[in-house]
Order: structure tokens, then sequence, then C-alpha cells
């Protein structure tokens, strides 16, 4: 089996200047632990996702992946290659688009800034300029091709950002949240370029991170999640969502409430709970994962017995979010 | 190894690209690049007039100002350019690149040195047409030597610059800041360097510009060799010593600072 990416045991952790509390930097010595025995393996050809909330080590492992960071400790393989020994090696076969990044200078066009990242990879003229096309093209940018990088809107720039990626043609790509901030229309772009560009060639690889479990959930063959630096379960959205077969998902809308949440998630029959405070809505989402669907009533009356009023109920079909929540008992978007 | 090299050299000609596009796209830039040059080159010729300063002085400054132009471009264009691809996001772009970081500098030097031409130039012309400037080149070889040897040596020093400044942050930008002034005292500017000493000329030489003017002052201007700190001969072998230990000491600079930057995860913070 011919792995595109291969982790063993990797492990990562970041020196915090001054930490405020122990608490905070999970009284680690004054060390983050970024990736903890981090094991992933990526086929060839696959789309992969890496998805965990904000700070769960998501970032740290594509750029140990694409030898801009060192891991403390375990090995890192991409095509095969010790990304640690051979990075100059590993350098050939990849690239990299981080969302919410921009790239170039912006006295440069948007042809003259393609072309001068294909350039870093040897790519002759001729074909960086057909690849630039069919770039402008498929993502409809052509009308900005004259256009400096300066007088582009922040989408648009982002969007340039992701075609710079692309215009190398890597054998591996990570994309590190590649919609992150991206209006819907574009975010749609390029997901449908994403798509095609997977089925142009069979041999490309994607790994992607993400917190849109729904983008995953389109996009990816398999996934892996993450939190707090340990992957904790990897394989295809449909399975994984399966796996809460037996159990039920409800979303309940209480009036936006702060304090006492945790309780709920102590009901009994209750598998997992997480929320969201919706501020601009003045709603809170709670969101149970009950062992079986009677236990609602169960919840319904604690949530009357709390004084909540029940703004509206509905029974979901169980999402990547809710294999999230059901894995580690939060939401991806809870603070704690 | 053929490709390698292929590769590297398409990433020299890739980013030296931007500044020879730079050198007249924002025309904004002429204003400030040229014109307050030549102010201030005006001040210090005006303050040698009235001090009746020899003749040949005006033509060391408006000399000065020239080369000032290639000095100010090493510093915000060269030394704390990998700070600034930090911050943009660009610097990570190049790091995956599979290419020879030297090549980035390398494209960033030859590009800036176009492009401080176009200014230096315009100074230097400028400047003696106003002031009526009256050159006696003895050697015109041995002054274009000079003039390239500086240069390298400067891009040399800038490039070095560059790789130690890569990993900081805003401390960057105040290291350049710091920088900025006093060379333009000690490398002697504005003035023949002797008049420092020969022990603070002698400390400041390992600055190529202060070999290089020194020398080019002697080779362009009749008083030139009596104003002159050493020997020009002997300011030439230093200026290729300078040169080529620059060259070799960033690449190796470059190389540690990358090792460290990728084990403490300082390669691509930003915001620091």
């Amino acid at each position: 089996m011919n792995f595109a990416v291969e982790t063993f045991d990797l492990n990562r952790t970041f020196k915090l200047k001054k930490a405020k509390n122990k608490k905070e930097n999970g009284n680690n010595n004054g060390k983050l632990i970024a990736l903890e025995n981090a094991n992933i393996k990526i086929h060839q050809g696959e789309l992969f996702g890496l998805l965990g909330p904000n700070g769960a080590g998501k970032t740290t492992l594509i750029k140990i992946l694409a030898t801009l960071l060192l891991p403390d400790s375990g090995t890192a393989l991409v095509d095969g290659i010790d990304v640690v020994k051979y990075p100059e090696k590993v350098r050939r076969l990849i690239n990299m688009v981080s969302g919410g990044e921009h790239c170039g200078y912006g006295i440069l066009t948007v042809r003259e800034t393609l072309w001068m990242f294909s350039q870093f990879y040897g790519i002759s003229n001729k074909v960086a300029h057909r690849r630039i096309d069919e770039l402008l093209d498929i993502l409809k940018m052509e009308e900005f091709a004259r256009t400096k990088i300066g007088k582009l809107s922040t989408g648009l720039r982002q969007k340039l950002n992701f075609m710079r990626g692309f215009v190398c043609d890597p054998k591996i790509m990570f994309l590190d949240e590649p919609t992150l901030g991206l209006d819907v229309q574009i975010a749609r772009d390029v997901r449908a370029y994403i798509r095609t560009w997977m089925k142009e060639n069979p041999e490309r690889t994607i790994l992607m991170t993400t917190h849109y479990m729904a983008e995953a959930d389109e996009l990816c063959d398999r996934v892996a999640i993450i939190d707090k630096g340990k992957v904790l379960v990897c394989d295809s959205p449909q399975t994984l969502k399966k796996s809460l077969a037996g159990e039920a998902v409800f979303r309940i809308e209480v009036p936006l409430s702060v304090n006492g949440m945790e309780k709920f998630g102590q009901i009994p029959g209750v598998k997992q709970f997480a929320y969201e405070h919706k501020s601009h809505l003045g709603r809170t989402e709670l969101k149970f994962i009950l062992e079986e669907e009677s236990a609602i009533s169960e919840v319904t009356e604690c949530l009357s017995g709390n004084g909540s009023k029940i703004i509206s109920l509905s029974k979901m079909e169980p999402s990547l979010e809710d294999v999230f929540v059901a894995l580690v008992g939060r939401g991806l978007k809870d603070e704690n | 190894m053929k490709t390698d090299l292929k590769t590297n050299i398409k990433a020299i000609i890739a980013r030296a690209y931007v500044r020879v596009v730079a050198a007249n796209r924002e025309p904004s830039w002429w204003f400030t690049e040229t014109l307050l040059p030549i102010l201030s080159i005006a001040a210090y010729v005006y303050v040698y007039k009235a001090l009746n300063a020899p003749e040949e002085y005006t033509g060391f400054v408006i000399l000065g100002g020239t080369i000032s132009a290639y000095w100010i471009f090493v510093l915000w264009g060269m030394a704390a350019q990998f700070y600034w691809e930090k911050e943009i996001g660009n610097l990570e772009l190049y790091m995956i690149a599979p290419i020879s970081r030297m090549s980035i500098l390398l494209g960033m030097a030859s590009g800036g040195m176009f492009l401080a031409t176009t200014r230096a130039v315009f100074v230097f012309l400028v400047g003696s047409l106003i002031f009526k400037v009256d050159f006696a080149i003895i050697s015109f070889p041995k002054l274009f030597l000079v003039f390239v040897l500086t240069l390298t040596g400067l891009y040399g020093l800038g490039m070095l610059f560059s790789s130690l400044f890569m990993l900081y942050g805003r401390e960057a930008w105040h290291g350049v800041t710091l920088l900025q002034e006093p060379v333009h005292l000690m490398s002697g500017f504005f003035f023949p360097v002797k008049n420092l000493g020969f022990a603070v000329a002698l400390g400041a030489s390992l600055i190529p510009m202060t070999l290089g003017l020194d020398a080019m002052r002697q080779l362009a201007f009749e008083a030139g060799p009596k104003s002159g700190f050493i020997n020009v001969n002997v300011e030439i072998g230093a200026l290729v010593v300078l040169c080529v230990f620059f060259l070799v000491i960033s690449k190796y600079a470059l190389e540690f600072m990358e090792k460290l930057g990728k084990k403490e995860g300082r390669l691509t913070l930003r915001w620091q």
C-alpha cells in the first residue's frame, strides 16, 4: 500500500512565553502540547480531512509535513520520504495553501504573481502561462489577470493564494482551512476546483484541515478528528456518522443563557452534550446525543425545571460535528 | 543537479522581477527616493560652501549621496526584507519551495541593485549637473571594478542581515533604524573617512561602502588620492575579501537561522 503521508508517534510542543496560570497551558511546565503521539496514514489519491477546533494541532501537523517545523519526536513521511532528514526532496512534491492568507506583492498583477511562484518550481514559461490561464478560467478570475493584487478585495486575494498553490501542480497538496473567511460563492468555487483537481489525476493527494464539518463531509474520502494534539478517530465520514446510528441527536434552542449549562450533560440518558451561544440571535443552541430517543422527555423536563423556555426542538441526522461531540464531549465552538 | 540549478536560476530571475517592475510602476516612490536624497545632498554641499571647504568636497558629497541610495535599499529592501516577507505570508512559501534560500536572497539583491541604480543614477546626474562637479577619472576599469565590488559587498552584507533578522519581529525594524545613521557617519558618506582617524576608519572598513567610497573618490577626483584613507589597490583587495566573506557567511547564517526557526517554531510566527 502506497501512503502519501504517514506519521508515527509525532509529538510537538511549544514553549509558552509566560503562562498566566497552570490551567491555561495544560500544566506542562510552560509548554503547550500541540501534537501528542499523532499517527495518521493517508493513501495516495485520497482527499483526507483533518478536523478539529482551533488549537487542536491541525496546522502544526501540516507545518511539520510541509517542512516548516520540526517535530520534537516521532517520524513523518511524505511519499515515503522523511520530512526531517530529506526536506529538499519533500519540497519537490508538495505545496501548501493556508486559508485567510495572502501571497505575493501588491505591485505585481495576478498573472505576474502566479508566474513568479511557478518559477520557484522550475516550471517553463509556456507551461506556467497555460496553467495560469486554466486556473484563471476555472476560478473565474480572468478579468483580474492584469489587476495589481494590491487592488484586489480580501476574498479575491485569498482566491489568488489558492491558485498559487495549484499552479505548480504538486503531487501532494496541504490545504489549511482553504475556505476560511471566504464568501459563499468563492468558497463554492474553491471546493469545486478541489474536486476537479483530484478527479483529473488519481495520483494526487490532498490533506485538508478544516473546522467546517459540512465541508469535510462533502469533500473528504476519510477524515481524522483531532483534539488537543491527539488523533481521536480516523475513518470515512459515512462510517463515522454510522457509529452514532444507535443514538439519537437532538438540537434544542433556548433563550440565551450562559450559566449552569454543564448540568444538562448529567441528565440520565444523555451520552454527550454540547452548546453554542448565538448572541446575535439571542439564543443558545443545545445539542444532545442520547442513548435512546426516549431520553428526550427527561431532557425537556430538566430544561423546564431549570426555567428554560424551549424555542425549538428537532431531531437530527448525525453529522460529523455530532461525532466530534460524542468523542470529546463538547462542540467545536465551545470555549472549554 | 542540472534541473536544480535551472530552477534556482529561474527563482533568482522571478524574485528579481518584482523589484525590476517596482522600479517604475509606482511613480510616487520616485519622489521620495530621488528628490528627498537630493535635498539632503544639497544641505551638505551648502554647508561646505559656507565653510569654504575645498571644491572637491562637493563631488565627494554627490558620490556619497549616490551610494547612500544603495545603502538605504540594502537596509530596508534586504536586511529587513525577510521580516516583512514573514509578516505578509511569503516567507513560508519560499521555505516550502524546492529552491535554495540563497536564490531568493540573490533575486532580492540583484533586483534591488537594479531598482537602487535607477535612483542612484538620477541622484548622481542631477546632483552633478546642479552643482557642476568636475571629475578627473584616473582609471575607468578600476573605478568600475570598485563600484561592482562595493555593491556586491554591500548586498552581501544585506543578505547576511536578512538571514539574521529572519526570525526577529519588530526588533528587526529597530535594528535597521539603528544601523542607518551611524553607518552614514562612520562610512564617510559626506566627507573623506580619513578624517575619522585611522582606527575608526579601519573599524568602519568592515562595511564595504567605507572602502568603496574612499577608493571611488581617489579614482574619480583630482584631489581624491590626497584625502584617501589607504591605497586603492589595497582597498580593492579588502573589498574582494569582504565580498566573499559576506556571501559565504550569509549562506551559513541563513541555514542556521532556518534550522533554529523550524526548531523553535518561529519561522512562520507573526506579529511578535
